[in-house]
């Protein structure tokens, strides 16, 4: 039998490992934090990697995971072995199917990684509320604990699955062991092998539906015998615990390692006994060493490793007969219930069977929801609460719970100082390679030493600018830590403003490393630290090291990112490595990295670890002269209090700390809040030149987060001005003499795309380089662009009535009610958004897919959705990813419901309120600005009326009585919901003829998720899942939505033509039914230049791979065509676009002559298309109706 | 009828040689370049912006965004290999070796003396017969003085000659203060050939845009003037071989080119604007004016015009320049 080899992979990983290599057929769908499981498998079947039985698996993606589910059933039944990879959401979507498949009886391994369900809130992050709400589907659910036992179960439950004809569900924690980077051992082939029986892969082949030996499943059964059919599987459960039990013995066998169904932990004469599942388990079993070694408690706890089908017989073999308190803890909520769902199995299964000689005293309390931190100090604090005479029962554990006083205390101090461990903490930018960097030594230090090493990285939930920390353990032991680092050794900050705004060195021992990336020299350096690093520094007497990696960086041709750089000086200075050996390892590990992309970049890396040892330089504490510059409030004293006392605590990094009572019940949150998170993460801001200025307005429409502004005035807002504050009379007719014109940046919320300065039309005569808005540095005019923006907001708004809205100019003087999002710098989406809460954002109610808009519009700790001085704004919500269409449909029949409800009421009250009001209501046209404002001033005498009046139909009516005003719903989303998975709904929607707005923005790629084909993504271009290029061609969603005739439909792309972008939505919004807008929205998932990016959106639209129309249904009752391209025939090729893109461009490197060959097919493929769509065009309508 | 010519040290069936284009891109194109007659094809440059920004850029992109936000640890697939520039070149080369018959001239671009270099050698051991080495070097730094340039040309040749075992000819500019000396430099490094001249492309302005626009042009007759005057006095006075490029597009520019002592003549504007069956066309027109004037072999007419041959060498230099405009008064 081949060696084992170490391999440093996470949970992700190992689980794919196995999966591809003991199925056949893979049916997918991407959700976090699963889906690296598929994008693995997918790339391994597309380098023709084999399972054991020397096929490739077939990978496949489907549209949703229902869809999935479906197709892993079909697939089953079909004969394959076959498998899928899910979580979440997506676990519920496959409820049906899990039912189908148990119910008859059909081996299969589902793999998840456990997350949240969305209930209050989405969350990304791990616990059990899915994988529990399928405890009833008749899955057996067996769960592991850690990367290595993510491996080992994906076998094992393979195994058990075959043998037993029940399906597996393996799972394990979502990001905590799904995306931590550890070193284990590698099963082999011939270990996988041994394991699989083929005949019972022969007897599931055996069962399969086949022409050749036919038979019907899939029954309809009455009263008479369904539930006798339903009893017939009864023999399979109870036989099925012994069968995994089986599984486990023969792969201790094979491996060594030894696993039971319930394995026990502890002191073998424990009193004290804790039982639980997953990831806490393995920071359990380092707390139960340190309590029983340092302190002889007598302490224990039974890892639950198979839950369905449980065995009462193996649980209470299990529990050692000293037991006399047990806490079971489930990380999940079940509200309502008595207890969560292990509590209540173990209660139940020691009612039946108890082993003990009294039944030992039982408590149930919750952890680690959503990934909650589940520490040592907190499994301390569940055996202190065993020892008390009346424990709190249905605790929980990691937070403040001040309402319902549940939580227990914890030590957040304790710590089990495991000797031998190095901790390290790096913050980083995620932009400047630092958690990349880091993976990378781990990989040195785990796969080329005899150490164990560990890693896990921590995301902020922005797209710009966002932040990242890494936690890296070594250590000469096996590392079962499951909680990010309390206490390091070393801590880097690798860039130097994180120090304003996180307490870095908060968790660095005293005499640790400190290393600093500086954009100073080192005098400069010790100038501008905050004071309470300066403090940290001396108190814990740390050695203290800087360098300029940026500018090192610069200089050898490395850009910005700073990962070589900042990962040579951790070698050097931190000692987990002999520094010759650890510089030696990082050039090897390079030229892996990066060979295959050029031996330039290798030398290039290379260069910069040299340059990097010349440029480090050591401060010594006697040099820390000053006490350091201090810093100012996370968020202006001028927020409101609750962004003071709860937002800022969550911005600061210090959520865990906020108390339940500060948490809204129902997960409603105040609008407006992004403006108070100035988060300064652009080097380069626009400064405006109003001389050259021609007053367009298309900086603020193409501004992705609205932090270009423009108002147009009366001169006497002046008065007070700034002296710095920038002002030109108003350009055009429409405009009074003594009206000022001014363009104001917020600095400290732009985010540096540029885009604003790329289209700018406008250039100065003298200079041309010089345009309108120019790129300077942000920080010399941070605090005199913060007075200007900050006067900018007090000068009034312009007169929504008045402005012109069917032109750019005149839209951008509508206040933006979306602003300062946490979207990718440059982003394509935004600018559409923002548009829609400019024009209608003041009577908008907004039904968002789950996905990048709903990320960038809704992920805490503020929200971008904003309102006016009125007080009015978007009403926003997210439901799910599949049901956005149906959501927002939902509301437009509430809302029509309330308004004709209102006029019922309106009407019978007429004698009350008077018959003109009533007239005035019930006739007026609200067809635009000026029309809105009247009714709203109707409505608003209308309610001054009713409250005078003492009847329950008066005050009925004044509380709906704002529905008389006209709603705008949107129901917005982006391709992955569109196309694929929302799209049944979508499709409903469009054919109920309501009035709704649907605005599709348009990535062509599942963005959020990191990059997968959908049904939108063009023929050639490469993505996840297509990474041969996808074969076939882009669904055209506006042809199948014009089919309908009743809907109105456009394309659109801002870049290429942003006022017939602006007709379309004025035109879609006046529409009385359903309409559609499809807008092309370039995105990081493009692989372009994002500055640039707009020339990829004209070059998409004159390749007429983007065709811009408007399909209008009321012009067919003027006689006209309603179809209208407002672009033209083909003026460049499809390739002429397309390599402008990473997406297309790439497959010329890795499959040039398969690149040619699907470029040809699509510019086929676009030249039927245009065809089509000129015919439509140039039909003549009325003929057609004539015939 | 002889057409044949020696040029490095190969031997040429006749003295037309496509340059370097995007011609050279397909195995079919020069297969038909081969057909229509062509003796050798200089295939397209490898340029350095390919070897070392390509390879950057890829990676840029693969790793733009990635590990950043939790939801979205990458964007793309990550793809077995990639052939970048130099490695999709080679086998390009490599293919077009075993495709055709007529000798194949590898084409280097660059300027800095970095990494690419050490491309001549793979280039070499991807096939090709010969390598043409294009240093397109505008000097646009003002603190930059003329010799410091010249070494740049010198250097480089010296480097790759040191490694090479094929013949290596220098493409120029036409922009050296003394362009003899320059040759002679080069001819003493080892140059096996020199080719007269590179031809810059010149940026223009759009109005409209208030932009600097790339802006390609194809050449015309009248440019071959100057590669013409200096291989004339080029010629008999250098060791290597002169090629003559820029503006040749009918059988007279190529007479005329052998005339003043070019070994060869590349064509390049004319069969993009005209076809590649220019070059068979060309091939008749010449054979068919040897004929009528009695030339035996492109040898025998090769430098015959040459300065060192003509009855009035002051013709090449300043005196033909005064002689010139004296003509222009006459006519206005």
């Amino acid at each position: 039998m081949a060696a084992r080899k170490k391999v440093t992979i996470d949970g992700n990983e190992a689980a794919a490992y196995v999966a591809h290599q003991v199925n056949e057929v893979m049916t997918i769908y991407p959700i976090t934090p699963s889906s690296p499981m598929g994008e693995f498998s997918d790339a391994w079947s597309a380098v023709g990697k084999k399972n054991i039985w020397g096929t490739v698996p077939i990978v496949y993606e489907m549209q949703s995971e229902g869809g999935a589910a479906g197709a892993v059933h079909g697939a089953l039944q079909a004969g394959s072995l076959t498998t899928t990879f899910t979580a979440s959401q997506g676990l519920l979507l496959m409820i049906p199917n899990m039912y189908k498949i148990a119910g008859e009886l059909t081996p299969t391994v589902f793999h998840v990684t456990a997350r949240s369900l969305a209930a209050q809130a989405l969350s990304i992050y791990g616990d059990h509320g899915d994988v529990m709400a399928t405890r009833q589907t008749g899955f057996a659910l067996l769960c592991s604990n850690s990367v290595q036992e993510v491996m080992d179960f994906a076998l094992i439950s393979q195994k058990a699955t075959l043998e037993s004809r029940i399906p597996f569900l393996h799972f394990f924690d979502g990001f905590r062991t799904s995306h931590e980077v550890i070193k284990i051992e590698q099963l082999t082939v011939e270990d996988l092998k041994a394991m699989i029986d083929d005949k019972y892969v022969k007897e599931h082949r055996s069962r399969a539906m086949s022409p050749d030996n036919p038979f019907i499943r899939g029954t309809a059964q009455n009263p008479d015998v369904y539930f006798q059919g339903r009893e017939t599987v009864n023999n399979f459960y109870t036989a099925c615990p012994e069968i995994a039990q089986k599984a486990m013995d023969k792969f201790f066998e094979i491996t060594g390692r030894r696993y039971n169904l319930f394995d026990y932990y502890g002191a073998p004469d424990a009193e004290r006994i804790i039982i639980l599942m997953g990831s806490g388990a393995e920071t359990s079993e380092e707390t139960i060493d340190f309590m029983t070694q340092n302190s002889g408690e007598k302490v224990g706890m039974i890892k639950v490793r198979l839950f369905r089908p449980f065995s009462v017989e193996h649980f209470v073999n299990a529990i050692p007969k000293t037991v006399k308190s047990i806490a079971v803890l489930d990380r999940t909520k079940e509200p309502g219930s008595i207890g969560e769902p292990l509590y209540q199995d173990v209660i139940t299964a020691l009612n039946e069977k108890c082993p003990l000689d009294k039944m030992p005293k039982i408590i149930g309390g919750r952890f680690g929801l959503s990934s909650k931190e589940f520490t040592p100090g907190m499994v301390k604090a569940v055996f202190d609460e065993l020892k008390k005479d009346n424990p709190k029962n249905h605790f929980t554990v990691g937070i403040n719970d001040d309402v319902s006083h549940t939580s227990l205390d914890f030590d957040a101090n304790f710590s089990t100082d495991i000797e031998g461990m190095f901790s390290a903490l790096f913050f980083g930018l995620g932009a400047d390679g630092t958690v990349g960097a880091n993976k990378n030594s781990i990989k040195i230090i785990g796969e080329e030493t005899d150490n164990y090493a560990q890693g896990f990285f921590v995301y902020d939930s922005k797209k710009s600018g966002s932040t990242t920390v890494s936690h890296l353990r070594f250590g000469k032991k096996p590392i079962k830590s499951t909680y990010l680092i309390q206490k390091a050794d070393f801590v880097a900050c690798h860039q130097f403003s994180m120090m304003e705004k996180i307490d870095v060195l908060k968790s660095v021992k005293d005499g640790g490393v400190f290393l600093l990336n500086s954009p100073y020299t080192v005098d400069d350096t010790i100038k501008n630290l905050p004071g309470r690093v300066v403090k940290q520094i001396k108190d814990k007497k740390l050695s203290f090291y800087v360098i300029d990696g940026y500018n090192v960086a610069k200089e050898t041709g490395m850009g910005s990112r700073v990962n070589t750089i900042m990962q040579t000086c951790f070698f050097a200075i931190s000692g987990v490595l002999p520094k010759d050996e650890a510089i030696a390892r990082i050039k090897d590990s390079i030229k892996k990295t990066y060979g295959m992309k050029g031996d330039e970049i290798v030398k290039k890396n290379y260069n910069a670890v040299d340059k990097t040892l010349e440029n480090l330089h050591k401060i010594e504490l006697a040099e820390l002269k000053g006490k350091g510059v201090e810093l100012p409030p996370v968020v202006s004293d001028k927020a409101p209090d609750y962004v003071k006392v709860t937002l800022a605590r969550i911005m600061e990094g210090l959520g865990d700390d906020v108390p339940v009572s500060q948490m809204p019940v129902d997960g409603t949150f105040p609008s407006a809040t992004a403006r108070w998170e100035k988060r300064n993460i652009a080097l380069e801001v626009p400064e405006w030149d109003p001389e050259v200025c021609i007053q367009c307005g298309k900086c603020a429409i193409i501004c992705p987060h609205a932090t270009i502004r423009i108002k147009a005035y009366d001169e006497k807002a002046l008065k007070n001005a700034p002296a710095a504050f920038k002002h030109i009379k108003a350009k055009g007719k429409e405009f009074e003499a003594n009206t000022e014109y001014s363009i104001q940046v917020a600095v400290e919320d732009c985010t540096g795309c540029g885009l604003c300065v790329e289209i700018c039309p406008a250039k100065n005569k003298k200079e041309v380089k010089r345009k309108a808005l120019n790129m300077v540095p942000q920080i010399p005019i941070r605090e005199q662009e913060r007075t200007n923006w900050e006067y900018f907001l007090e000068i009034p708004e312009f007169d929504r009535a008045k402005a012109n809205v069917t032109t750019v100019k005149g839209s951008q003087f509508l206040q933006p009610l979306f602003e300062f999002s946490g979207a990718c710098s440059g982003c394509g989406e935004t600018p559409y958004v923002k548009l829609v809460s400019q024009l209608f954002g003041d009577r908008a109610v907004i039904a968002n897919a789950t996905g990048c808009s709903s990320i960038y519009g809704g992920n805490l700790p503020t929200t971008p959705w904003a309102k006016n001085k009125e007080g009015r704004g978007p009403a926003w919500s997210n439901s799910l990813f599949e049901d956005n269409a149906e959501f927002g449909l939902g509301m437009r029949l509430s809302i029509d419901k309330h308004s004709e409800y209102a006029k019922e009421l309106l009407a019978r009250l007429a004698p009350q309120v008077g018959e003109q009001i009533v007239n005035d209501i019930l006739n007026a046209s609200q067809s635009d600005e000026a029309g809105i404002y009247e009714q709203r001033e109707r409505v608003k005498l209308l309610k001054d009326k009713l409250k005078k009046i003492d009847s329950n139909e008066a005050e009925d009516l004044l509380s709906i009585a704002d529905y008389l005003v006209k709603k705008s719903v949107w129901i917005m989303g982006g391709d992955g919901w569109a196309y694929d998975i929302g799209y049944g709904g979508l499709d409903h929607v469009l054919a109920s003829g309501k009035n709704v707005n649907i605005l599709v923005l348009d990535t062509e790629v599942y963005s959020n998720t990191g990059g997968q084909m959908s049904k939108s993504t063009m023929l050639g271009a490469v993505a996840k899942f297509a990474a041969s290029g996808k074969p076939v061609g882009k669904k055209d969603l506006g042809m199948l939505a014009l089919n309908y005739g009743h809907v109105y439909v456009a394309k659109v792309a801002m870049g290429a033509n942003d006022t017939q972008t602006l007709r379309a939505f004025l035109e879609a919004e006046s529409y009385d039914g359903p309409s559609i807008i499809i807008a092309y929205s370039h995105c990081i998932a493009h692989g372009i230049n994002m500055q640039k990016a707009l020339e990829d959106q004209k070059a998409a639209v004159d390749s007429a791979h983007w065709i811009l129309f408007r399909y209008d249904p009321r012009n067919v009752q003027q006689g006209k065509n309603p179809l209208k391209l407002d672009s033209g025939a083909p003026k460049i090729k499809f390739e002429d676009y397309a390599y402008m893109e990473n997406r297309y461009k790439m497959l010329t490197k890795s499959d040039p002559k398969h690149a040619a060959n699907l470029m040809k097919l699509a510019q086929e493929f676009i030249n039927e298309k245009w065809a089509i769509y000129d015919k439509l065009a140039k039909d003549d309508k009325t003929s057609t109706e004539k015939n | 009828m002889d057409l044949s010519t020696k040029y490095m040290g190969l031997k040429l069936k006749n003295p037309l040689v496509p340059s370097a284009s995007p011609l050279s891109k397909s195995v079919d194109m020069v297969k038909r370049l081969e057909e229509s007659g062509a003796s050798a094809v200089v295939v397209y440059s490898l340029f350095e912006e390919q070897i070392t920004h390509e390879a950057g850029e890829l990676d840029h992109y693969m790793s733009y965004g990635t590990e950043s936000f939790a939801e979205a640890l990458s964007y793309f697939p990550e793809a077995k290999e990639f052939n970048l520039g130099p490695d999709e070149y080679l086998r390009h080369l490599n293919n077009l070796k075993s495709a055709v018959d007529i000798p194949v001239i590898g084409s280097l671009n660059g300027v800095s003396a970095g990494g690419w270099l050490k491309y001549a050698k793979l280039i070499e051991e991807a096939g090709a017969d010969a390598l043409e080495l294009n240093v397109y070097y505008i000097p646009a730094n003002i603190e930059k003085d003329g010799t410091i340039i010249e070494e740049i040309y010198v250097r480089d040749l010296i480097k790759i000659k040191k490694n090479l075992k094929i013949p290596v000819a220098m493409k120029l500019s036409p922009y050296f203060s003394s362009m003899p000396n320059m040759a002679k430099k080069l001819d003493d490094a080892g140059a096996d050939a020199l080719v007269l001249f590179n031809r810059f492309y010149q940026p223009d302005i759009d109005l409209a845009d208030l932009e600097v626009v790339p802006n390609l042009e194809l050449s015309s007759s009248f440019e071959m003037r100057l590669p013409l005057r200096w291989i004339a006095i080029l010629y008999g006075r250098i060791k290597a071989n002169l090629a003559a490029s820029t503006g040749i597009h009918t059988h007279e520019d190529v007479i005329k080119m052998l005339m003043a002592g070019a070994d060869i003549t590349c064509l390049c504007s004319e069969l993009l604007g005209n076809g590649i069956n220019r070059i068979s066309e060309i091939l008749k027109d010449l054979e068919k004016w040897m004929e009528e004037r009695e030339y035996e072999s492109v040898e025998q007419m090769k430098g015959s015009m040459s300065q060192k041959s003509v009855a009035d060498p002051a013709a090449f230099e300043r005196a033909n320049y005064m002689k010139a405009l004296n003509n222009y008064k006459l006519l206005i």
